[in-house]
């Protein structure tokens, strides 16, 4: 800890060429809340044309120029995964499996301003380091259910700091955030002990979420996320009867993040979406619905009857077309052994 | 009471000339002083000269010791007589968030072995932060047969079983307050344990526990404690439950409620709503887990005197915290989530003009999803129509430094100011620029501020300003901030009030670490963890200062000259001889 690594938090010690390059490293300054890795687009501050796009919320990540954009969440936590110790990669580590690709690939398919926190110009004084807990790579003793699904973070790493101080008061220069986990892939590395709050109150929190998902209250809660949308909604399945009113709900909470890709026209009236229907969602549309369900695993919507899907589902993600390839022949294998 | 020692040749200079002024016989002398409550008048007192020394320590009755280890049981039972009431803390804050190893020590025992045989009167022990097993509350509860008051607060070690000892054995119990403590909760048999004939209990706070409890014994309870005044369920209880409760209780001045969503029909809806609007007293109420919107208004007419709404178990959406607010005006102290978001707060800012006292709570604060929360719109609100506002605690996701200059300059009486930004070294979201000007306006303006968390991305500047501007600063907490030592000295050599500093994550090193030499004296304790201190460092500071314990923990496979988790603390009992093997002492 006493010699300064210089790392960014993927673990690229050496960085491509192109974030050196990068005259002004700024990161979005969007109507969202927490500087994602969305958001972390090399843009000027200057340009007003994409802060007026940046604000508008919409398919893709906002501020980036180009839809096609391969680079993803996914392609980060695979690198992540590599370097880390015990990274347990949380509930997306069943997703990619079909999926993998390489760092680079990724950022070669972007258009290519990527950023990393640690990447500046000397002269802008950098602040500390980041986090990071046991290099053990476990948990602590007390750590909650919730937080045991995702790992602890291990990567330490101190950047070179100058001796004496230096006011950061030239408003030229942009400093990004030196905290790793605002440029980390969606799936954060936590860090022991932080944010600061106690056991019990960390706890009852996750028995909260757990709570949320038990059949008992009558109503069943679940989270709704939308890859690129700045915020997730909370949805009570048990509201719904059938797939398509279900669907034609997501659609119109989503539809200010959409430009029209999720499909809910001409559902045909019955419990399940046949498998043409699913293939009709992944080729025709960008996104498509996925769900978590009880044991952990990511299925594509509409596999199972409507009951098994409102009883067994936790969560749902309204994922990237491209990213769920891995999932339909997974989903087919469960439904022929239900377990 | 921590400084005693040092001052004791003062003493001696005084004691010719004490028997010219103080002529105060001392009966009288100890008759004022027992009037004094306050712990730090006391010292003070003290600290006069030997006769006032003894008046002092005569007439006593309540002893604090803010770190266990500062002192040792034979000082504590030979300085003090008559000690009815005794408050220990003990392992470093930081332990609540898992950075202190479990086994790390601040057992009660040994205090409670010394107590029964000097202080056998002994009423009331508050307990924060230290270890207690079932063995000991046993040994408490057959000891002391006045013993009335227990209250754990953030302790480990015990179970239900503990309690159960308890519950048997104090006869004379009023309180029992077991608040945030890790647990191992087997069961709710305990509350049978207090017998049919004991009537005392005023204060049960049980919330802490997460078992069922036996709802029967507890309601017998309620019902035969006529001076109970408050009560905290635990989140089992349900509010069918909860109803019979308070039918016999009314008198009651502070409830916790239990879980909050129990479908209820109209009937069992409007005898709640009876049993808590008679509920005349109440001025604080919690629980209220998993509160549903659609039964938070049977609250309203119990709610008419609240000074004290603890929410922050219920996760209210803005709409349902806007409709429960327009009749609090008389809230003074509120505890949310950021599930309320800025809509929420803005209707706090707009019914709660007395507010003192706010803190938001992160609903998922793990989530690995971007979420909506609090931001600085929410605080800023709040700012503009509470002027009071003088303790927050406020956890959001972005902050920035424009916004703190406002808060500030609408409520310049801070006291306490512990601001999260969660995402470690995040800047100020709109210009990305470091936080330091936000704190610095926070120092800079609230003259008053005792306490403050900074958080956010931030350079040596803030500590600059803090070492500065923070004259009345006694506890900073410091999270992935800074940039050099520089950082850190200029708070060591700025804050004279400064009692405790808990550092994590900085990149403050030796050279910050020894500026301090002098300090740590007149401080309480510091804890640096993952920061640069090598052990030589350590090994440096301790032979400097042999009155200062240093110790140091370090984690499996780090560099063996790395001292990663450091806690200096002054000691008049030398260093301890109960740490366990992963903690070395220098």
């Amino acid at each position: 800890m006493s010699t300064p690594l210089e790392h960014d938090y993927i673990g690229l010690a050496e960085t491509s060429s192109m974030e050196r390059s990068s005259e002004k490293i700024s990161f979005s300054s969007s109507a969202s809340s927490v500087p994602s890795t969305e958001e972390k687009t090399g843009k000027t501050a200057n340009d007003t044309c994409l802060n007026l796009k940046e604000t508008e919320l919409r398919l893709g990540l906002p501020g980036s120029q180009s839809p096609e954009r391969k680079l993803s969440l996914f392609g980060n936590d695979l690198e992540t995964n590599d370097k880390s110790n015990g990274f347990a990669g949380g509930p997306l580590k069943n997703l990619v499996s079909g999926a993998k690709r390489g760092f680079s690939d990724a950022i070669d398919g972007s258009n290519g301003k990527w950023v990393f926190s640690m990447n500046v110009k000397p002269d802008v004084e950098l602040a500390k380091a980041a986090v990071l807990a046991s290099p053990r790579g476990g948990l602590d003793s007390k750590t909650n259910s919730q937080q045991a699904r995702k790992s602890v973070s291990v990567m330490k790493e101190v950047v070179g700091v100058p001796q004496s101080p230096k006011p950061v008061q030239d408003k030229n220069n942009l400093v990004p955030p030196v905290n790793e986990h605002a440029s980390a892939p969606a799936s954060k590395a936590q860090v022991v002990g932080w944010p600061p709050i106690r056991s019990f109150r960390k706890n009852s929190m996750a028995s909260n979420l757990a709570k949320n998902s038990d059949e008992g209250n009558g109503c069943l809660y679940v989270k709704v996320s939308m890859d690129g949308a700045p915020y997730l909604r909370k949805v009570d399945i048990k509201t719904y009867n059938n797939y398509m009113e279900f669907s034609s709900a997501l659609e119109k909470m989503f539809s200010c993040f959409t430009i029209g890709q999720c499909n809910s026209n001409g559902l045909p009236a019955r419990d399940g979406l046949s498998e043409s229907r699913l293939m009709d969602l992944l080729h025709g549309s960008e996104y498509v619905l996925t769900y978590e369900d009880k044991d952990g695993d990511w299925m594509l919507v509409g596999d199972v009857p409507w009951e098994m899907f409102s009883d067994s589902c936790r969560r749902l993600r309204i994922m990237k077309g491209s990213e769920a390839i891995g999932l339909a022949p997974r989903a087919m294998e469960k439904c022929k052994n239900p377990n | 009471m921590e400084s005693f020692e040092l001052k004791r040749s003062k003493d001696s200079v005084n004691s010719d000339q004490s028997a010219h002024w103080s002529s105060f016989p001392d009966e009288v002398l100890e008759r004022v002083l027992s009037r004094l409550k306050s712990h730090r008048d006391r010292s003070s007192a003290s600290l006069v000269c030997k006769d006032w020394y003894h008046a002092e320590r005569w007439s006593r009755t309540n002893v604090f010791i803010g770190n266990c280890y500062s002192v040792s049981q034979e000082i504590v039972v030979r300085r003090f007589s008559r000690i009815r009431s005794v408050t220990l803390k003990g392992k470093p804050r930081f332990s609540d968030f898992n950075l202190v190893p479990e086994n790390w020590g601040a057992n009660i025992h040994a205090w409670l072995v010394v107590f029964a045989a000097k202080y056998p009167f002994l009423e009331e022990l508050r307990l924060k932060r230290m270890a207690i097993n079932d063995q000991s509350l046993e040994f408490l509860a057959v000891s002391f047969p006045n013993f009335k008051a227990l209250s754990l607060l953030s302790c480990d070690g015990f179970s239900t079983n503990g309690l159960a000892a308890i519950a048997t054995h104090c006869k004379n119990l009023t309180e029992l307050d077991i608040q945030e403590n890790d647990i191992d909760d087997i069961g709710g048999s305990w509350l049978s344990c207090f017998p049919e004939s004991f009537t005392s209990l005023e204060v049960l706070n049980f919330a802490n526990l997460t078992s069922d409890i036996n709802f029967d014994a507890l309601e017998k309870l309620v019902g035969r404690c006529k001076s109970m005044r408050v009560l905290k369920l635990n989140r089992s209880v349900s509010l069918e439950q909860l109803q019979r409760l308070l039918v016999n209780a009314p008198r009651l001045a502070e409830l916790g409620t239990g879980s909050f969503s129990q479908e209820l029909i109209v009937r069992e809806y409007e005898e709640l709503e009876s049993a808590l609007s008679n509920c005349k007293n109440m001025h604080t109420l919690s629980g209220l887990w998993d509160a549903k919107g659609i039964y938070l208004p049977a609250l309203y007419p119990a709610c008419t005197h609240l000074t004290f709404l603890n929410l922050s178990y219920a996760a209210l959406q803005s709409l349902e915290l806007a409709k429960l607010l327009p009749h609090r005006r008389r809230l003074k102290h509120l505890w949310v989530l950021d599930t309320v978001e800025d809509k929420g707060l803005e209707a706090v800012g707009l019914n709660c003009p007395l507010l003192e006292e706010l803190r938001v709570f992160p609903a998922d604060p793990f989530d690995d999803e971007i979420v909506h929360g609090v931001t600085d719109a929410g605080f800023v609100a709040v700012s503009f129509g509470c002027p009071r506002l003088h303790y927050v605690l406020y956890f959001c996701r972005q902050m920035t430094n424009a916004a703190v200059a406002t808060i500030v300059q609408n409520c310049p009486d801070f006291t306490h100011f512990r601001l999260c930004i969660m995402n470690p070294g995040q800047p100020d979201h709109l210009t990305n620029e470091p936080m330091d000007e936000a704190f610095g306006a926070v120092v800079k303006t609230c003259t008053k501020l005792q306490r403050l968390s900074v958080s956010g991305r931030l350079t040596d500047r803030t500590f600059e300003y803090i070492g500065r501007y923070a004259k009345n600063l006694e506890t900073l907490s410091v999270a992935f901030a800074g940039s050099s030592d520089w950082g850190m000295q200029c708070v060591l050599g700025g804050c004279p009030k400064l009692r405790k500093l808990e550092i994590r994550d900085c990149p403050f090193g030796n050279a910050a670490l020894l500026s301090g030499l002098e300090k740590y004296e007149s401080m309480r304790s510091l804890w640096m963890s993952a920061c640069n201190v090598t052990m030589n460092g350590c090994r440096l500071l301790a032979r400097e200062m042999p009155r200062l314990n240093i110790e140091v923990m370090k984690e499996d496979g780090s560099d063996d000259s790395q001292a990663d988790k450091v806690y200096v603390y002054r000691s008049i009992a030398g260093p301890r001889r109960d740490a366990p093997r992963s903690v070395l002492t220098l």
